[in-house]
């Protein structure tokens, strides 16, 4: 069993706020080697406008695996997580995410299927901030791959 | 480096971006999993990674994405001016347990404009010891 069909257009409860810090963001730009001001010094972030500095484009990627494990955790999904591969993952920004926002993040499940004894999933994570305004959408497609 | 966000103006279909190459080791995958959370352990552990086949520890597929996007975003000179950037994940990057690691090289050139939202798709190709490692790899930047 790859995953469990069932799962297909389920809507889990909005998650706990995550409080993104300028510490945050500059140990991710650091694990992802970049070395922007934009990511360090507010001022620098201030002078493109932004209100402080300014998290790397896949950034929201920790909060969206963080929604998309409830799927994993949850014993009804049939999904043995040692299998799981990731195929596909995508970005889209409403709006920059910036040191002070606090994140609440709603994840969707648009595909569950077998196709020839893979499981495919196809999850949809919206991002909002503290207000309810769209922050991020993260896409991502990951197969579970079947039993040999 | 820029602080300024590159004008729509002085960009054209079919600039290249500067090419770069980006080592992986061991040390960046598991600075990579600390800093995003991502602690699968075919990622850190190369026993559990070859007895599910691998033929080594692999880079997170997100740390691939994350470092090749590095390319887009430096160009625009704006991190928050990548609206949108998607990739298929088409083949593993191994990292073996040396100095070196894996060697990502990244080339991207500009595949279209729109002038109405001034933005540029910036196509990206990344490969990993001459094979191609993501697919489809897109990023739309704003531009200013």
């Amino acid at each position: 069993m790859g995953i469990n069909p069932a799962l297909a257009g389920r809507v889990y409860p909005p998650s706990a706020g995550y409080e993104v810090s300028r510490e945050k963001i500059a140990e991710f730009a650091t694990a992802i080697g970049s070395d922007d001001p934009a990511h360090r010094d507010p001022e620098a972030a201030r002078a493109l406008g932004h209100p402080d500095v300014v998290a790397p484009p896949t950034f929201a990627v920790v909060v969206a695996q963080r929604a998309e494990g409830q799927i994993y955790a949850d014993p009804d999904s049939g999904v043995d997580f040692s299998r799981l591969v990731h195929g596909e993952e995508r970005f889209t920004h409403h709006r920059p995410v910036v040191a002070g926002d606090r994140l609440v993040a709603t994840l969707h499940v648009d595909t569950a299927r077998e196709v020839g004894g893979h499981g495919m999933l196809a999850t949809r994570v919206e991002v909002a901030d503290a207000d309810g305004a769209p922050v991020s959408t993260v896409v991502s497609t990951v197969v579970i791959r079947g039993g040999e | 480096m820029r602080v300024a966000l590159r004008r729509f103006e002085d960009v054209s279909v079919g600039d290249e971006l500067t090419s770069r190459s980006f080592p992986l080791r061991r040390v960046d995958l598991v600075r990579y999993a600390g800093a995003s959370g991502d602690f699968n352990v075919i990622h850190w552990n190369e026993r559990v990674a070859r007895s599910v086949g691998l033929p080594d520890v692999i880079a997170h597929g997100m740390l691939t994405m994350a470092v090749a996007g590095r390319l887009a975003s430096d160009w625009a000179g704006d991190p928050a001016a990548v609206v949108e950037y998607g990739t298929r994940f088409t083949r593993p990057v191994p990292v073996p347990d040396d100095d070196e690691g894996a060697l990502l090289e990244v080339g991207g050139v500009v595949a279209a404009l729109d002038a109405q939202a001034r933005t540029a798709r910036i196509d990206l190709v990344a490969t990993a010891a001459g094979a191609k490692v993501l697919g489809r790899a897109q990023a739309v930047v704003r531009l200013g």
